[in-house]
């Protein structure tokens, strides 16, 4: 049923040519795809930050000091601010709160105290992370000094008051009564001396 | 029709490379073979034995909660076991398996003399069983193999690694890398190598299924490979990508993971969807009721298992719009497969049905897999999956989908094709033996898990609350039960391939697809001359 003749085999020599090009171009085409999405997952990194800082989302506040520009405070209204603190597994540090919660006027400027101790024989260098809840209330409360925006380094037994001094954005969403905001103190010690 | 797969010309193959010589015996046949046929074989063997070791794990996972307390592993080992059967069963179980029946069945249905590119086949499959060495010799270290769970949540894999999460990540890579090559074949196959006259709308929605799997993986694999790399890299190079103490965010390894997470389950069931939908118009002895209905709704589910992700993320605080959307975006995909499902019903209707296994296990897939889609419409919605979340309700509903469903779909793909890969037909009582203690173990078996997740007993913890007990044993001895019901499946095969009663060219009479034009078992060189295609 076939005739092997070389005429034959001319044409069939062009057609598996011509498809060895198109494979070629296929699979060049599927590879970017997979080196774009493998670049991709690390583009999410930023991008989830980008997201986050503009909704607020995840409770993430901003980790530089914020400038008080609030003209006016707002007497009509007070919001509770609650202060949680934990430490993460493996940080020996004694760390809380010196006053559990503060009434504020939206716009008014707040002093609070935070205490921690180091209960270990090192030295050891800690970070607290702040996180706050309601997430969508994290980008109208404003830091102007935290001591979350350095890291805290404390020798054997040794203790500190670390300041944090805020104010909450006048245009804070109505329903929004109580926010909390929670530190969470790491063990950085290792990172800070390499 | 069948002369044109035996043609034995001296004239050149459509790529003039060098399997003139498959002659050559042994281990080496198998090393070097770059054969579409033997190449499945081999996937479908690696995911047999694959499916087996992760199934023996589970069974420690079932003793050990065969009775509320303490009693045969530890806490750390059980959590291995958990993690390890996870990733086995879905890396090494059922995507080899799905990859194994496309490099046998693919190039047959589309008419081609074998896939496009195989060497890289070759690789792809020969790399695997590097992946899963690496992975289960990290039982063999010091401090265990991983035990952070398969979706390797950090800080868990990370912070507070045991030490194995180097292994974990390479053996991850290098599964990717194979899945990766094979699906990027799969492509380049379906897009150049069909018959002529082989239009995308007349391929057999076998080769629809894969064509869409095959992009999602080349999608969504190498955001995987990214989230280990960033992994390893935070917890061996003191990176903090997933470290809050460095000014990374743990939820969004959540968020990276689940991107590719969620697709990743589709990818586990809509080959599935494609087996069946020629089985089940085979044995109903009627065309596939709305063929292109079937490919639109597959195409949809893949779309939307990209805007679902974080339905898997409703109880880390995210926003009520984020809620909602996902929430919704969710529930839509039941619109789609919903449509796959009464298709499948609307080809039995009034079809002059039989039920040979392949049918049997097709319409156990359409029943139970549709019990796993109605529980996963439940943990869909987020007011109710804050109840669900992380209970035995979930391990219900995704064994239901990847048991019932993925897995019961390769037995019903592999009873189906056996003839033509063995040219024998399977013993046919010793088949009727297996489907029939499968369906019975396996809803023991996941059944009852729906009942202990409404009540509250949570997932991947070694102990349990008295109240469970009763449930517990039931589930442990379906679990026992559905295990040893494979070995059937092992002695059938087996023995299918050494004899049994001689099969012709297309066994069963409503069978369609250039497939059952060429003898049985199949010749090693198929349509090296395309067939004609009207």
């Amino acid at each position: 049923m076939t005739n092997g003749g070389s005429q034959k085999m001319q044409p069939d020599q062009e057609q598996s040519n011509a498809k060895d090009a198109s494979v070629q171009k296929t699979v060049k085409k599927l590879m970017l795809i997979v080196f774009g999405m493998f670049g991709f997952g690390f583009a999410m990194v930023p991008l989830y930050d980008v997201f986050c800082d503009i909704t607020g989302l995840n409770g993430k506040t901003s980790n530089v000091a914020a400038s008080y520009s609030a003209t006016s405070i707002d007497t009509e209204r007070t919001v509770t601010v609650q202060f949680l603190t934990r430490t993460a597994k493996g940080i020996p540090w004694k760390f809380e709160p010196m006053i559990n919660e503060v009434k504020v006027h939206p716009g008014e400027r707040k002093v609070v105290k935070f205490y921690a101790k180091n209960e270990s024989v090192s030295d050891i260098v800690g970070q607290a992370v702040p996180s706050v809840s309601p997430g969508r209330a994290a980008v109208y409360f404003q830091k102007i000094e935290c001591f979350c925006f350095n890291n805290q380094p404390l020798k054997a037994s040794e203790d500190v008051e670390m300041g944090l001094q805020f104010y909450v954005d006048s245009d804070l969403p109505e329903d929004v009564s109580t926010i909390t905001l929670s530190y969470t103190l790491y063990d950085i010690t290792s990172a800070v001396d390499s | 029709m069948t002369t044109d797969a035996i043609n034995d010309q001296s004239e050149h193959d459509s790529h003039g490379d060098d399997h003139h010589d498959h002659k050559m015996t042994g281990l080496k046949r198998w090393l070097y073979t770059t054969n579409h046929k033997d190449i499945g074989s081999l996937y479908l063997w690696f995911s047999f034995i694959m499916f087996l070791t992760g199934g023996a794990m589970a069974l420690v996972i079932r003793a050990e909660l065969f009775q509320p307390g303490l009693q045969i592993v530890e806490p750390d080992f059980f959590n291995q076991m958990t993690t390890v059967h996870g990733l086995i069963m879905v890396f090494g179980a059922i995507m080899p398996a799905f990859t194994g029946l496309a490099n046998w069945m693919l190039p047959m249905m589309v008419g081609a003399p074998d896939m496009a590119l195989p060497r890289l086949n070759n690789w792809s499959f020969w790399i695997l069983p590097f992946a899963f060495s690496i992975l289960l010799a990290s039982f063999f270290m010091e401090s265990g193999a991983p035990n952070f769970g398969w979706t390797f949540y950090a800080p868990l894999s990370t912070t507070y690694s045991n030490g194995s999460t180097a292994f974990f990540v390479f053996a991850v890579h290098i599964m990717g890398i194979s899945s990766i090559m094979g699906a990027i074949n799969i492509v380049v196959t379906i897009m150049n190598m069909r018959a002529p006259g082989m239009t995308y709308m007349k391929m057999p929605l076998f080769v629809w299924t894969f064509f869409i799997t095959a992009y999602l993986l080349i999608a969504v694999m190498p955001v995987l490979a990214g989230t280990v790399t960033m992994v390893l890299t935070d917890t061996y190079f003191g990176t903090s990508f997933f470290d809050a103490a460095g000014g990374g965010d743990p939820v969004m390894f959540q968020h990276i993971f689940w991107f590719f997470g969620h697709p990743e389950v589709y990818i586990m069931i809509l080959p599935a969807f494609g087996i069946v939908s020629t089985t089940i118009p085979a044995f109903s002895r009627k065309k596939l009721f709305g063929y292109s209905s079937m490919v639109y709704a597959t195409a949809s589910i893949a779309f939307l298992s990209f805007i679902v992700w974080a339905h898997h993320m409703f109880t880390t605080g995210m926003p009520l719009f984020g809620e909602l959307f996902f929430m919704y975006c969710t529930m839509l995909i039941a619109v789609p497969t919903g449509v796959k499902v009464f298709n499948w019903a609307a080809t039995m209707w009034r079809g002059a049905i039989s039920f040979e296994t392949p049918m049997l296990f097709s319409i156990a897939f359409v029943i139970l897999f549709t019990i796993g889609g109605f529980s996963g419409l439940m943990l869909a919605m987020t007011p109710v999956d804050f109840q669900y979340h992380d209970t035995y309700f979930v391990v219900a509903h995704f064994h239901y989908v990847l048991v019932t469903g993925a897995l019961f779909s390769i037995f019903a793909g592999a009873y189906y094709w056996l003839p033509k890969w063995t040219g024998h037909m399977y013993n046919d009582s010793l088949s009727k033996w297996h489907f029939w203690c499968s369906l019975v173990s396996v809803n023991l078996l996941f059944f009852p898990m729906h009942f202990l997740g409404l009540a509250g007993m949570p997932r991947r913890i070694p102990d349990y609350a008295l109240q469970f007990a009763d449930f517990n044993k039931w589930v442990s001895i379906g679990g026992f039960a559905f295990g040893l019901s494979q070995l059937i499946f092992l002695v059938l095969v087996i023995k299918c391939i050494k004899g049994g009663e001689k099969a012709s060219a297309k066994p069963w009479d409503g069978a369609e697809g250039l497939e059952w034009t060429v003898p049985s078992p199949a010749p090693y060189h198929t349509f090296e001359k395309p067939p004609k295609i009207d």
